[in-house]
């Protein structure tokens, strides 16, 4: 349809333009204000700032201050995998089980659950996790750690399981299920009907028309899914920080009570920073801005991609 | 014609009640036998007794379907994976529900939503001091960042549905990416650009914070709500001789207010809990405050954490009681959301 614009038509477009246009600004800003504080520690520091292992600000003129944020960025990466390594399974299998398993109304109730789980904010999962969950996961952790000690990564020196890695994990991943879950029913909801009678018809089980139809066509959108809830728990802050015990040092010994968390640094570190290391906590908060974004931008690429098509 | 019998459709696939007691009563059974089995073996707790309770139910499982074909007890033996997998999923938010619930209402005395804590230091008991300042700070922030945010974010969502110009699918894009911008990095630019600007944390600083968190799922969900919109509408504003913009506001926007209502409603409820930015931009104080522009104040998020960090008794306490005000104002508002919604589709 042809609409002709008058005058008025033209301002009002261009003050929507305008308008939508903010959160593009907004983002630009965030990138090129966050740059600017940290740049002067980006020069200084160079790659040594994403590599190095200390982190300290001195508080004495005459000694230098070392800002290197390495075992937080690996530690992020370590309890965003060990959340999703258990999330995407359980959200698969939730999906499944919303979509295909659940009689009609325990299917509404459970939407509706999952809904409200994704309003719960990250502040009560990370009281939870301290306060309730530790108990539970501690034992879990212990038991990895009794039985499958002679694996590196389970392999632990003191006998605390608790603020470990592992633990974060699962309460990152209690919070990111619901994310994942939602985009996974999504995805499968909008399987061809026709595809899956075609497996019944064929004397296909119902495990047999998830396997051969339902699963190949979500494949994509669980992946996009999946990022998304990566984006989610790289940049979480207060349900790590409640839970795990940050220290600055590379560790892959994931039972062990230490780890590293980029938005928890921040968050830690912030109240009593000196101009210095606020600027560095800035830089660090850049750094985490890139990670997040990129996988943000592949995941809602892939996820527009799928549910349009 | 009066002997004609309209046959009742029957539905063969649907378990007949007689199944669906057997399977109910399977399942206490095994549920009390796998009690039984961790009260007298080594295996504890609730999780101790969910796995005893997978592993018996997959015994039975197999007893039951020993005069199946391989293929249908493959297909039950998933069944059981994906339910107890569903299960384990669904767990953690029921926990959390049922925690918050109970151990939020043991420390609820009327004055926790009446006082401040002024007067009261964390160890306090439970019948004094409250979290009237936080509440009140934290509906402040957010009524402000709905005032900067919501007409924003609406024109994101007309520029999405009716405008549909060049930048059409980058827009779309930037506000798919920018729902995924770490809360913490919002609260640090905020900090950068106007908190250590302006002299330190403030509700106003706090509230810009939680706009740029509020913006994305604003635009996402006006964009959802204006896609309502029948295009006939369009079409009939146009055939009125309405130009765009009479059309847009005088028959599009009034068609969905009710859906808009409900995108600030889903704002709000998206950021009220938000904590890591509050930290940087609005810090913390005891004392009720109402000037937005001048000093530090409490809000309920921060009010919780800051307990926690204390951790003794009565302040986690405390800290319960807050988290259960906290979660009572994100379902109501969530709540509030779907019976306002309700109303567009009927």
């Amino acid at each position: 349809m042809h609409v002709v614009h008058s005058r008025g038509d033209k301002v009002f477009r261009g003050i929507v333009t305008a308008g939508a246009m903010t959160s593009l600004i907004i983002l630009g800003l965030i990138g090129a204000f966050l740059f600017g504080r940290g740049a002067q520690v980006f020069s200084q520091y160079g790659l040594k700032f994403i590599t190095g292992t200390n982190w300290s600000a001195s508080t004495e003129p005459g000694i230098p201050n070392e800002f290197g944020m390495g075992p937080m960025l690996v530690g992020t990466v370590i309890v965003s995998v060990i959340a999703l390594t258990f999330t995407v399974p359980m959200s698969i299998a939730g999906a499944l089980y919303i979509e295909f398993y659940a009689q009609p109304r325990v299917k509404k109730l459970l939407t509706a659950l999952l809904d409200l789980a994704a309003a719960i904010p990250s502040l009560i999962f990370g009281l939870w996790g301290i306060q309730v969950f530790t108990n539970i996961g501690q034992r879990w952790a212990s038991l990895l750690g009794n039985r499958l000690g002679f694996i590196p990564i389970f392999n632990t020196i003191s006998d605390n399981y608790g603020r470990s890695p592992f633990v974060a994990g699962c309460v990152l991943a209690s919070l990111v299920v619901p994310i994942t879950t939602s985009v996974a029913r999504e995805v499968y909801s909008r399987t061809p009907r026709e595809l899956i009678d075609t497996c019944y018809a064929l004397g296909g089980t119902k495990w047999g028309a998830i396997k051969t139809v339902v699963l190949p066509f979500g494949k994509s959108g669980v992946v996009g899914g999946a990022m998304l809830g990566l984006g989610r728990a790289l940049g979480e802050t207060v349900a790590v920080y409640l839970v795990l015990n940050l220290n600055f040092r590379y560790t892959f010994k994931i039972l062990e009570s230490e780890g590293g968390n980029v938005a928890s640094l921040i968050a830690t570190r912030f109240g009593e920073a000196s101009t210095e290391e606020l600027s560095a906590l800035i830089a660090a908060g850049f750094v985490l801005f890139l990670m997040t974004l990129g996988v943000n931008m592949i995941a809602s690429a892939i996820v527009t991609k799928t549910t349009r098509s | 014609m009066s002997d004609v019998t309209i046959p009742q459709p029957t539905r063969p696939w649907q378990r007949k009640r007689r199944e669906q007691v057997r399977s109910g009563a399977t399942f206490v059974a095994m549920a009390i036998l796998a009690f039984a089995v961790v009260l007298f073996t080594g295996f504890a707790g609730f999780d101790g007794w969910a796995i005893v309770l997978f592993i018996i139910s997959a015994i039975v499982l197999f007893i039951k379907g020993r005069k199946l074909s391989k293929k249908e007890r493959k297909n039950a033996l998933i069944q059981l994976l994906i339910a107890s997998a569903a299960t384990l999923a669904f767990l953690p938010w029921l926990s959390i529900f049922a925690s918050v619930a109970m151990k939020g209402l043991a420390g609820f005395r009327i004055n926790f939503i009446t006082s401040d804590m002024r007067t009261t230091v964390p160890d306090d008991e439970m019948n004094m001091g409250g979290a009237l300042h936080a509440i009140v700070g934290s509906f402040m922030m957010v009524i402000i960042a709905s005032i900067i945010t919501l007409p924003l974010g609406i024109l994101s969502g007309v520029y999405l549905t009716e405008i549909k110009g060049r930048f059409t699918f980058l827009v779309r894009f930037v506000i798919q990416s920018m729902s995924g911008v770490p809360s913490i990095v919002a609260g640090l630019f905020v900090f950068t650009t106007y908190v250590s600007a302006t002299h330190g944390p403030t509700a106003f600083g706090g509230a810009l914070a939680l706009g740029i968190l509020m913006l994305p799922t604003v635009a996402r969900t006006s964009e959802e709500v204006l896609k309502l919109v029948p295009e006939e509408l369009r079409s009939a504003g146009y055939a009125l001789g309405a130009r765009q913009w009479r059309t847009t506001l005088m028959v599009v926007l009034p068609t969905v207010r009710s859906g808009l209502t409900t995108v600030a409603v889903l704002g709000v409820a998206r950021v009220i809990g938000e904590t890591a930015p509050l930290l940087l931009t609005a810090g913390s104080s005891t004392a009720l405050r109402f000037n937005p522009v001048n000093g530090p104040i409490a809000s309920l998020p921060i009010y919780v954490f800051g307990l926690l960090q204390i951790g003794t008794e009565y302040a986690v306490n405390r800290a319960w009681t807050g988290a259960l005000v906290l979660m009572i104002f994100v379902f109501g508002l969530f709540i509030t959301a779907r019976k306002i919604g309700g109303k567009d589709k009927r």
